[in-house]
């Protein structure tokens, strides 16, 4: 979707501000957002895709306004609400009023190691991959309402292949519990200029990781 | 841990206690439904807490820079590379290491939301995660090295990777000179976190020697 989280290339956010020393959480309730939100996802309630459009359908102004685990938290109580592991009146009264609906696992002190390693997306390919590295393509103008990992500032624009990175999980059906539809994955390769502008510092270049349905040849 | 601190442009005081609320309100929830259990809570926060973070990142960097079979290993696939270190946590898969090399500067950013290669420099910091640094890394990123005080020669290619899929990148900072002989270990004391992100370089061997 078009939302304000595809965020390269805008403007107005002003520097960047790291902090020394920064410690892992700011506060308590960072560590248990995190956690819950990790818990949830290894015992099931929903893929790592959903997971992340579940912060993208935040409105606007509060995906901006909010700090990072702030967001994570209101993703938390819609999901949990929306799938209905939990209801609006029990997060209100702080207790469960209900018994709750079969998750695939609980989150139990053996599925921690689980939660410390990435998932594995790569799967089976369906077909032989369409490009090859030194390809010219181009990615697609295509502007879906739903979640997709094409930025808005890299569509339509010409690159080079530079890697094959085998066939993963495709994000976008994902995380509409559309499936896993399987796709090639490329490292993609674009000039600064091509995506900014010929005034742009010529010692630029910018790759993103595409899914093959993004591309077509160029 | 647990201090009170502005960041990421919120409104703190009220968000504070707010979120406290809210936080502790799903989890009572969720662990009477039976779905989590509040001690595996613990023990993940535990390991984000104590177990996993850039020093396992700066192991690696330190042992591609000492031994050139690893480093050749690590280029060519970082998961099973990391993984012959015998480190406490597996590495997922697709980690990729990007080298820096005289003419060519690397760095990592995720524009559509914070992944992070978090398995080998643990969660990422505020400022990763953040609007400044995912709006800019990929149209000025000389302008964001300029905000962690970094300069690079004019000519120097840059080269930013967006990390878009699940894929994750490393970045392989070039090894300061002055450093023949060091051990490993004295090595990896040399190795920032920001130097494996690409906003920064690690640290001048004067400077610990």
């Amino acid at each position: 979707m078009d939302g304000v989280h595809d965020m390269g290339g805008m403007h107005g956010f002003g520097k960047v501000e790291p902090e020394a020393n920064e410690p892992v959480f700011h506060a308590a309730w960072e560590a248990r957002c995190l956690a819950l939100n990790r818990a949830m996802g290894v015992a099931g309630a929903w893929t790592i895709d959903e997971g992340r459009f579940g912060i993208e359908e935040l409105p606007p102004a509060v995906y901006v306004a909010r700090s990072y685990y702030g967001k994570w938290a209101l993703r938390l109580e819609n999901m949990v609400v929306e799938r209905g592991f939990a209801g609006a009146d029990e997060i209100a009264a702080g207790h469960a009023l209900r018994p709750g609906k079969p998750l695939k696992r609980k989150f139990d002190l053996a599925a921690v190691a689980r939660s410390l390693v990435r998932g594995s997306f790569g799967r089976e390919a369906p077909a032989p991959a369409r490009f090859k590295v030194g390809d010219r393509v181009r990615t697609k103008n295509v502007h879906p309402a739903t979640h997709t990992r094409l930025p808005r500032y890299a569509r339509g624009r010409v690159g080079v292949v530079e890697a094959l990175r085998g066939c993963h999980v495709f994000p976008d059906t994902s995380a509409t519990g559309a499936g896993e539809n399987p796709q090639w994955l490329y490292t993609v390769r674009f000039d600064g200029r091509e995506l900014w502008g010929e005034t742009t510092d010529p010692t630029l270049q910018v790759s993103i990781e595409a899914f093959e349905p993004y591309l077509e040849a160029a | 841990m647990a201090h009170d601190h502005d960041h990421d442009g919120e409104e703190h005081g009220s968000e504070l206690s707010e979120m406290q609320l809210r936080v502790r309100a799903l989890e009572t929830v969720l662990a009477e439904k039976g779905y989590v259990d509040p001690a595996a809570l613990d023990a993940m926060i535990e390991a984000f807490e104590t177990r996993i973070g850039p020093h396992i990142g700066a192991r690696v960097v330190a042992k591609a820079w000492a031994d050139p079979a690893f480093k050749q290993a690590l280029i060519k696939d970082a998961t099973q590379a990391v993984q012959t270190l015998g480190l406490n946590n597996r590495v997922g898969d697709h980690l990729i290491a990007v080298e820096n090399t005289p003419t060519l500067h690397n760095m990592i950013v995720c524009t559509l939301c914070s992944c992070y290669p978090w398995e080998v420099l643990g969660l990422p910091p505020v400022w990763y995660k953040s609007a400044p640094y995912r709006s800019r890394a990929v149209n000025d990123p000389r302008g964001v090295l300029a905000d962690f005080g970094v300069t690079l020669p004019a000519d120097l290619q840059i080269r930013v990777w967006d990390s878009t899929a699940e894929t994750r990148f490393i970045v392989l900072p070039m090894r300061p000179a002055g450093t023949a002989g060091w051990s490993e270990e004295k090595l990896a004391g040399l190795v920032t976190r920001d130097s494996m992100i690409g906003t920064g370089l690690p640290k001048d061997p004067k400077a610990i020697a």
